[in-house]
C-alpha cells in the first residue's frame, strides 16, 4: 500500500440521543480514491464535517502526513489541503460564479485574475464554466462543476466528495469519473461518499463502510461482489419488492399541453408537458434535481393551478381545482420536502394528519374540527406503516427522516387515492423503510390506483416503475415501458452529457 | 460554557412558565430602573402591583382595570389571528382611532334624535371604520405583495392627521366655545356606552372583549379557519399543499383585527373617554402587541395579559401621582417585558446545556 | 396664499437637510439587511440617538461629541436586538417591535428634562468662494459637516458591498447562511456586526434630527421617519445610490409640503401634513412588484446544529 496521508483514529461524535461516529478508525492513502460507504443516518457525514472542521470530536485524533490535525474550523482544513464538494451544495444563488468560488478560497486574486484563471482549470478538467454567470440560473451539475472548480483551485491533497453522482445523468458520472481518475494521477487523494455499490466498484481502490455510527469493515470494492457490500453496509439481506401482475385499467390521469412558467426567480418553468397513467400503473419519472420536480408535483396536487383541461382526471378537466377539491376526487400527494412542506414541524402527528386527511376521511363538519377522528386516523397511519413514535401527540419534527415519510407516504395511503403522486418517495430514508414504502406503492397500484412516482434514484425508479420517463429542464420525455431500458437510453432521456466534455488528459 | 440544543419539540412547561419569568425579570429590572430615577424600587413596585388591587382606594381602581383592560385584549385578540399567521399587522391604533371615529360620527349625525337604534348603528359604523383600514394593507399586500408592517404603520400617522382634523373641523362641537374636540357622549344618551352595573366599569367594551377570547379560542381550537391560521405560520409551504388560500386568509386576520381594534376604538370613545379629541387615542393599539405576546398568542392568556397590563396602566398612574414617577418610565416598564419575553421564550424551544462539550 | 415666498434654492438646501436623517437611517438598516437581517426597531434606535445627541450635545456643548453619543447610544440598543436575534433566536419582527417601543418610552423618560433646552448649534461649512457662490453656494456648499458624512457613507457602504472582501462576505451571509457556515464564515458575529452598525448609523440619524433639523426636544419627534427608513430600503432594492435617491425625494415631499403649510394652501394643515406618509404607501406599492433583489435569507434565523 501506498504512504498514508490521513489517519484517523477512535473518531467518536455523540448527539443527544444519538452516538453518530463511534470510534471509527481507517486510514487514507497518497493518491487514493477511497470509498465511504453507508445507508443514510450511519454517521458518513458527520464524520467528514469533522476531517473539514465543522464538527469538532468527541474523542479520537487524526494524523495529516503523520502530523497532529485538528482543524477548528474549514478555513484551518482548507489551509492544510482539505477540500470538499457538499451534498447539499454550498453555493449563494444571486452571486455569479467567480464570487462564490471567491468565497471558498482563502486568498483569492482580484475577481478578473481569479475569472481567467477559473477558464484555464475549467477547460483542462473538461468541466466548462463562465466565471461570470449567476448561480442561481446553472443546473445542478454545473452547480457541482462550481463547487469542484472551488476545490481544484486550492490545490488539494485530498477532495472529499459527498454523494457527488446524485445530481448528474449516468452520461455526466462517466465525464465525472474521468475527471477524477486524473485528479488521482496527479496524486491527489479522494474521499468519496456514496451508498451507491456499483459507482464504488468502478471507481474506488479501497472502501470503508459505516453502520449506526460504527466501522464494520473495509474491503477492496473491486474483488467484493455488490451484494456482500449491502449486506455489510445494512446489516442483513434484504428482500426485494414483490411486484406481482397487475393488469392496466383505462387511463385515470392525463396531462395535455401543460405549459406553466416558472413560480420563482431560480425556478424551472414546464414546457408543454404530455403524460398518461392509467388504474394499476406505476409511472416513474427520473431527472436531475431542479429539472421541474417540485413544479410538476405542485401541478399535480393543485398548489399550481393550470388551464382546466390540461390536468384531465379520467375525462373530467381538473386543471383549475385546488388541492381540496382533488383530494375530494381522489388525487392525492406527497410532496419531496418532509419538513415544512408535506407536514409542519412542530405540529403534532394528530394536526399533521388533518392536514391531507380532513376531507377524504371526514375529520371535518361544517368547518369543525373532529380532533378525537384525526388521532385515530393519525394512530392507524402510525399502527399500518410502522412509524416508530411514542404517539400521535408527537411534533413532526421529533421523528426520524425515514419515520416521518412512513408517515408521510402512509397518510395518503390510507385514504385510498385513485390516483397518488409522490416525489422522492425514499430520499434520505434508511433501507429497510425505503423498501417498505417502494412495497406500499406497489401494492396501492395492484389495488387499481395509478401512481406518479418523481424520483432521482434511479435504481428505485427501474425497481418498481411499470413505464419511465425524465424530466429535462422542464420537459418531460415521451413515457417509455420501463423493461428492458438500458442506462444508456435512460442517461439520455435525463438530457444526455449537457454539454459536458472529458477531461483534456 | 453555555450551548443551546434544540428540543425535538416545544416544551408546554416553559411555554406556560415563560411568561411569568419575564414578568419576574421585568419586575427585578424595573426595580432597578425605579432605583436609578431615585424611588423605592419596592415601593414602586408595590404601588404598581399592589395598590390598585388591594389598596386604600381598590374600590375605585378596580372598575378601571375593566376599562384599561377591555380596549386591549380586543385589539390584542384580534391582532394574535394575524401574528400566529405571520401576517404582521402594527397598525391597530389607526384601525382604532378609524373605528372611532366612524363610530362617534354616526352618533353625532343623529343628534340630538334619542333612539334604541342608535347605539347598535355606531357599533356596527366602529367596526367597519376599523375594518376599512386594516383592508387597506390587507388590499395591497394580497393584490400587489406590498408589505403589511409598513403600510398598516404609515395609516397610523395618516389616521392621527385625520383624528386631529375631525376634532378641529368636521366633528367639533359646535357649542363648544371654539375648543377642539366634539360633543361629549357620555351626555347624549343613546350614544351612551354606559357602566352596565353602575361604578363597575363594565360596559359593553368589556362584554365585547370576553366574547372576543370565546370566539378566538373556538376558532382556533375547533375551526378549519383557525387551524389553517396555525398552519399558515408554522408552516406556509405546508399551508398551501393543505389548500389553505393565504390571500382569503390575509383579508380574515387582517379584517378581524381592524373590526376589533375599531370596536375598541368605538367603545372607548362612546365610553370612558365621552369626545372625539386630538389625544383620544392613547397608545392601545401598540401596547395591544405586548399584550398579544405575553398573552402567547392564546385567547386565555391574552385576557390575563391584558389584565396585568392594565395594571401598569393604572399603578404608573397611582405611582406618578404619589411617587412622582415618570409617565414614561411605565413605558419603559412595558417596553422591557416584551425584550424579557422574547429572551425567555428562548427556553421552550432550546435546551441550556452546561459544561464542556466540545473536547477538541 | 402666496407661493410665491417659495425660494427654489432655499427649498433644495432644506430638502437635502431633511433627506439626511433618513439617509443615515436606511444606510444602516441597508447593511443590516445584506447580512440577513431584518430589523424593525430603527425608530426607536432613532430616537435613542436623538435625545442621546442631543443630551450630550447640551451637556458638554459640543454637537460632535453629541453625534459620537448618539452613534454609540444607537449601537447600544441595538446589542438587545442582536442578543434577542441572534442568541435567544427570537422571531426578527417581534424583537424588532420591542426595540421600537422600548425606545420610545426610555427616551421619553431620558429627555424630561432637555424639553424647551436649545442645543449648542452646529456650524456650518463656510468654505470661501464656494459657499458663496449664487445658488450653487447654498445647496452645495452651505451646509453643516454631517449632511457630508451621510453621503460619504453612502459612497462607503457602495464601494464596500460591491469591491470588498468585506462586502462579499456580508452578502454570503445575507443570501445563504447555512452555505455560508459550511463554508467556515461566522455568520453569528457578522450579523451581529451588521446590526450594530445600522444602530449607530439610526442613532446618527436621530440625532440629526434632535439637533440640526428642528432643532430641539420633544418627545416621538422621529415621527415614523425609522419606518420610512425601512421603507426606502425596499424602495432603494437594496442599492446605495439608490438610497440617496429615495431619501431625497422624500425630503423633497416633506420640504415642499411644510412650504405649502407655510404659504397657506387651501389645503388643511393636517392633510398636508399626511401626505408624506401616503407617498410612501404608494412608493411601496408600486416597487412591491419587483422582490428579486431581496437578501435571500433576509428576516430568517441561524442555528447552527449538526
Amino acid at each position: 500500500m501506498t504512504e498514508v496521508l490521513l489517519s484517523l483514529k477512535g473518531l467518536t461524535k455523540a448527539y443527544p440521543g444519538v452516538v453518530a461516529n463511534d470510534s471509527v478508525s481507517f486510514d487514507i492513502g497518497e493518491g487514493e480514491v477511497h470509498a465511504l460507504l453507508g445507508e443514510n443516518g450511519a454517521g458518513k457525514s458527520t464524520l467528514v464535517k469533522m476531517i473539514y472542521g465543522l464538527v469538532k470530536p468527541d474523542s479520537g485524533e487524526m494524523t495529516l502526513r503523520g502530523k497532529a490535525f485538528a482543524p477548528g474550523e474549514p478555513r484551518q482544513a482548507r489551509a492544510d489541503g482539505i477540500a470538499m464538494v457538499f451534498q447539499h451544495f454550498s453555493l449563494f444563488d444571486a452571486l455569479n460564479v467567480a464570487e462564490n468560488i471567491a468565497l471558498g478560497m482563502e486568498n483569492p486574486p482580484k475577481l478578473r485574475d481569479l475569472a481567467a484563471k477559473i477558464r484555464e482549470v475549467s477547460e483542462t478538467y473538461g468541466l466548462p464554466l463562465d466565471p461570470y454567470r449567476t448561480v442561481g440560473d446553472l443546473s445542478a451539475g454545473e452547480r457541482q462543476r462550481v463547487e469542484i472548480i472551488r476545490c481544484l483551485l486550492q490545490d488539494p491533497k485530498l477532495l472529499i466528495m459527498d454523494e457527488p453522482t446524485s445530481v448528474l445523468t449516468p452520461q455526466e458520472v462517466d465525464i465525472l469519473f474521468q475527471t477524477l481518475e486524473k485528479l488521482r494521477a496527479e496524486g491527489t487523494s479522494i474521499l468519496y461518499i456514496s451508498h451507491k455499490l456499483e459507482e464504488i466498484r468502478t471507481l474506488c481502490d479501497h472502501a470503508t463502510i459505516l453502520r449506526l455510527g460504527k466501522n464494520v469493515g473495509e474491503c477492496v470494492p473491486a474483488e467484493t461482489s455488490a451484494s456482500e457490500m449491502a449486506e455489510l453496509m445494512v446489516g442483513s439481506a434484504l428482500t426485494p419488492p414483490e411486484r406481482g401482475d397487475r393488469e392496466f385499467g383505462a387511463v385515470a390521469l392525463d396531462i395535455s399541453g401543460l405549459s406553466v412558467p416558472s413560480p420563482s426567480a431560480f425556478g424551472t418553468a414546464l414546457r408543454n408537458v404530455h403524460l398518461t397513467v392509467r388504474r394499476g400503473e406505476i409511472l416513474g419519472i427520473g431527472g436531475v434535481a431542479g429539472n421541474g420536480q417540485d413544479e410538476l408535483l405542485s401541478v399535480l396536487s393543485g398548489e399550481t393551478l393550470t388551464e382546466a383541461d390540461a390536468v384531465k382526471l379520467g375525462k373530467d378537466p381538473i386543471g383549475r381545482l385546488g388541492p381540496v377539491a382533488r383530494r375530494a376526487l381522489g388525487v392525492l400527494a406527497a410532496p419531496e420536502e418532509r419538513l415544512g412542506h408535506a407536514a409542519a414541524p412542530d405540529m403534532s402527528l394528530t394536526e399533521n394528519a388533518m392536514l391531507t386527511g380532513a376531507t377524504r376521511e371526514g375529520l371535518v363538519k361544517n368547518g369543525f374540527l373532529k380532533w378525537a377522528a384525526a388521532k385515530e386516523f393519525a394512530e392507524r397511519v402510525i399502527k399500518e406503516f410502522d412509524v416508530r413514535t411514542p404517539g400521535p401527540e408527537n411534533a413532526a419534527r421529533s421523528l426520524s427522516g425515514g419515520n416521518l415519510q412512513k408517515f408521510v407516504i402512509g397518510r395518503e395511503v390510507l385514504q385510498r387515492p385513485e390516483v397518488l403522486v409522490v416525489n422522492q418517495p425514499t430520499w434520505g430514508v434508511d433501507a429497510s423503510a425505503a423498501a417498505a414504502i417502494r412495497q406500499s406503492l406497489l401494492d396501492l397500484a395492484a389495488g387499481g390506483a395509478a401512481v406518479i412516482c418523481i424520483s432521482q434514484d434511479l435504481d428505485e425508479l427501474m425497481e418498481i416503475s411499470d413505464s419511465f420517463a425524465a424530466l429535462n429542464e422542464g420537459r418531460l420525455s415521451a413515457p417509455r415501458p420501463a423493461a428492458g431500458l438500458t442506462v444508456e437510453e435512460i442517461g439520455l432521456m435525463m438530457g444526455g452529457a449537457h454539454g459536458m466534455e472529458v477531461a483534456h488528459v | 460554557m453555555i450551548r443551546l440544543e434544540k428540543r425535538p419539540q416545544p416544551s408546554k412547561a416553559w411555554s406556560l412558565a415563560t411568561p411569568l419569568v419575564a414578568v419576574l425579570a421585568t419586575m427585578l429590572a424595573g426595580g432597578l430602573l425605579f432605583a436609578i430615577l431615585g424611588k423605592d424600587p419596592v415601593e414602586a413596585i408595590r404601588t404598581i402591583f399592589w395598590e390598585p388591587l388591594f389598596g386604600e382606594f381598590a374600590f375605585y381602581y378596580r372598575p378601571q382595570l375593566l376599562v384599561k383592560g377591555a380596549p386591549l385584549v380586543l385589539i390584542a385578540i384580534g391582532l394574535s389571528l394575524g401574528f400566529k399567521a405571520g401576517i404582521w399587522n402594527i397598525g391597530a391604533e389607526g384601525q382604532y382611532i378609524m373605528g372611532a371615529l366612524f363610530g362617534a360620527g354616526v352618533g353625532l349625525a343623529f343628534y340630538p334624535l334619542e333612539a334604541w337604534y342608535i347605539f347598535p348603528l355606531m357599533v356596527i359604523a366602529g367596526g367597519f371604520g376599523g375594518w376599512l383600514w386594516a383592508s387597506i394593507p390587507a388590499y395591497l399586500k394580497v393584490r400587489f405583495g406590498t408589505n403589511e408592517i409598513l403600510v398598516s404603520l404609515m395609516l397610523v400617522y395618516v389616521a392621527e392627521q385625520f383624528l386631529a382634523s375631525m376634532s378641529l373641523g368636521l366633528m367639533k362641537n359646535p357649542e363648544g366655545f371654539g375648543f377642539p374636540g366634539s360633543r361629549n357622549l357620555q351626555q347624549y344618551e343613546s350614544a351612551y356606552n354606559a357602566d352596565l352595573i353602575a361604578g363597575t366599569g363594565m360596559h359593553w367594551g368589556v362584554v365585547a372583549a370576553l366574547i372576543a377570547v370565546i370566539f378566538a379560542y373556538v376558532l382556533l381550537n375547533r375551526h378549519m379557519t383557525g387551524y389553517h391560521i396555525r398552519l399558515t405560520g408554522e408552516a406556509p409551504r405546508a399551508a398551501k399543499f393543505a389548500g389553505v388560500n393565504p390571500s382569503r386568509l390575509i383579508l380574515f386576520c387582517l379584517g378581524t383585527s381592524g373590526i376589533l381594534a375599531g370596536l375598541a376604538g368605538l367603545f372607548e370613545v362612546s365610553g370612558p373617554s365621552g369626545q372625539v379629541s386630538i389625544d383620544f387615542n392613547v397608545g392601545y393599539g401598540f401596547t395591544a402587541i405586548i399584550v398579544a405576546f405575553l398573552g402567547r398568542l392564546h385567547p386565555v392568556g391574552i385576557l390575563l395579559a391584558g389584565g396585568l397590563m392594565a395594571l401598569t396602566y393604572i399603578g404608573g398612574d397611582i405611582a406618578q401621582a404619589n411617587l412622582q414617577l415618570p409617565s414614561s418610565a411605565i413605558q419603559v416598564f412595558q417596553g422591557m417585558l416584551l425584550f424579557f419575553l422574547l429572551a425567555f421564550d428562548l427556553l421552550t424551544n432550546f435546551r441550556l446545556s452546561f459544561g464542556k462539550p466540545e473536547v477538541a | 396664499m402666496d407661493l410665491s415666498a417659495i425660494n427654489p434654492v432655499l427649498l433644495i438646501a432644506s430638502l437635502m437637510v431633511a433627506a439626511t436623517p433618513l439617509l443615515f437611517a436606511a444606510i444602516g438598516e441597508l447593511v443590516v439587511e445584506k447580512a440577513g437581517v431584518l430589523n424593525l426597531g430603527v425608530e426607536g434606535m432613532m430616537i435613542i440617538g436623538a435625545i442621546a445627541g442631543f443630551a450630550t450635545a447640551v451637556e458638554t456643548g459640543s454637537p460632535l461629541l453629541g453625534f459620537v453619543a448618539a452613534a454609540g447610544a444607537g449601537a447600544l440598543l441595538s446589542v438587545l436586538f442582536a442578543i434577542l436575534t441572534q442568541f435567544a433566536q427570537a422571531n426578527q419582527v417581534a424583537s424588532g417591535l420591542s426595540l421600537t417601543l422600548f425606545g420610545l418610552g426610555l427616551s421619553a423618560l431620558m429627555g424630561q428634562s432637555y424639553v424647551g433646552v436649545k442645543p449648542p448649534q452646529m456650524e456650518k461649512l463656510n468654505i470661501p468662494v464656494l459657499s458663496d457662490l449664487p445658488v450653487v453656494g447654498p445647496i452645495l456648499f452651505g451646509h453643516d459637516l454631517m449632511l457630508y458624512v451621510a453621503i460619504a457613507l453612502i459612497a462607503a457602504v457602495w464601494a464596500m458591498i460591491k469591491f470588498s472582501r468585506l462586502g462579499l462576505v456580508l452578502r454570503a451571509v445575507g443570501e445563504n447562511h447555512d452555505a455560508a457556515h459550511a463554508l467556515g464564515y461566522k455568520v453569528v458575529r457578522i450579523r451581529i456586526l451588521a446590526i450594530l452598525f445600522g444602530g449607530a448609523c439610526a442613532g446618527l440619524g436621530g440625532a440629526y434630527i434632535s439637533l440640526i433639523r428642528v432643532p430641539q426636544w420633544t418627545e416621538g419627534m422621529t415621527a415614523g421617519i425609522g419606518w420610512i427608513a425601512l421603507a426606502l430600503v425596499v424602495f432603494a432594492s437594496w442599492k446605495p445610490w439608490r438610497v440617496l435617491l429615495g431619501a431625497y425625494l422624500f425630503g423633497g415631499v416633506t420640504v415642499v409640503q411644510l412650504n405649502l403649510q407655510a404659504a397657506g394652501v387651501a389645503i388643511p394643515v393636517e392633510y398636508l401634513a399626511m401626505s408624506p406618509y401616503l407617498i410612501t404607501i404608494l412608493v411601496l406599492v408600486i416597487l412591491s412588484a419587483d422582490k428579486s433583489s431581496a437578501p435571500a435569507a433576509l428576516g430568517r434565523n441561524f442555528h447552527a446544529s449538526r
